[in-house]
């Protein structure tokens, strides 16, 4: 048995404004990975270290958002 | 026999295969949300890539002189590849005048283009985005490249060619730089 319908619509606002957030944070890491690459190859070696630092924190929040995605759709369903 | 047979009227093939092709086809938020967090994954495996490339590639020991060839055997504004100091390091060897040979890193200093030699402009050239430097002291003349291209230190002992150093590129707005003049070969 689901959970009412007025529970469900929020959770899936939820989900899509995670999603949204996800797909936002998922641009900055490509134009970072692009920047970081483009100094690089220019011979300027001291933007690898911040930039590995600030992808892998953008990483980690899409793999929170992705966590929050799976417990809202957990709980949708129990 | 009766008792073998199913009691629904679907076919076998559908009572076991429950999932349309239309479903299949159907990506939830959820399936679509892992595959952005596995497509970031990817963008933060290439950031650690260029982290080891430029860890690893910072300068250890001097560079040992090198033989680049027979002074003789290159002809007045003709040019010859090299790699110094290691073999992943293009660099170009110019004859400019009958006792004057110049020599430069081959990669462009905005993305590491290679760069060659305009024998009518007197000039080294970049096909990428039309970047252009001096081939008398390397420093830019048109285009993006931010500075000047690391200079190949030469040696001439007898008829030989030698590298002996890598002189990088200052920035721009050092004037010292630009008027320092080219590395001529030593006769």
């Amino acid at each position: 048995m689901g959970r009412p319908p007025l529970f469900r619509a929020g959770a899936l606002t939820a989900v899509d404004g995670a999603l949204a957030l996800v797909a936002v944070l998922l641009v900055v890491q490509m134009w970072l990975l692009t920047a970081t690459l483009e100094t690089y190859l220019a011979g300027y070696h001291g933007a690898a270290v911040p930039g590995a630092i600030v992808s892998g924190l953008l990483f980690a929040a899409c793999v929170g958002l992705y966590v929050f995605v799976l417990r809202v759709d957990a709980e949708v369903r129990r | 026999m009766s008792l073998l047979r199913r009691p629904s009227a679907l076919p076998l093939w559908r009572d076991e295969i429950t999932i349309d092709a239309a479903d299949e086809r159907y990506v939830t938020r959820r399936q679509f949300t892992k595959f952005l967090v596995l497509t970031s994954f990817g963008m933060f495996v290439g950031q650690l890539w260029i982290l080891a490339r430029s860890l690893f590639s910072r300068a250890g020991a001097p560079p040992a002189p090198m033989v680049i060839g027979r002074a003789g055997d290159l002809a007045v504004g003709a040019t010859r590849v090299f790699q110094f100091p290691s073999p992943n390091d293009p660099c170009l060897l110019i004859r400019m005048g009958a006792e004057s040979y110049v020599a430069y890193s081959q990669k462009c200093t905005h993305l590491s283009c290679a760069v060659y030699f305009d024998a009518e402009k007197r000039r080294i050239e970049c096909p990428c985005h039309e970047g252009a430097f001096s081939a008398t002291d390397g420093r830019p003349l048109q285009g993006p490249p931010p500075r000047p291209l690391p200079r190949i230190r030469l040696e001439r002992r007898g008829d030989e060619l030698m590298a002996t150093a890598v002189e990088e590129g200052g920035p721009l707005d050092v004037a010292g730089i630009v008027g320092s003049g080219c590395p001529r070969a030593r006769g």
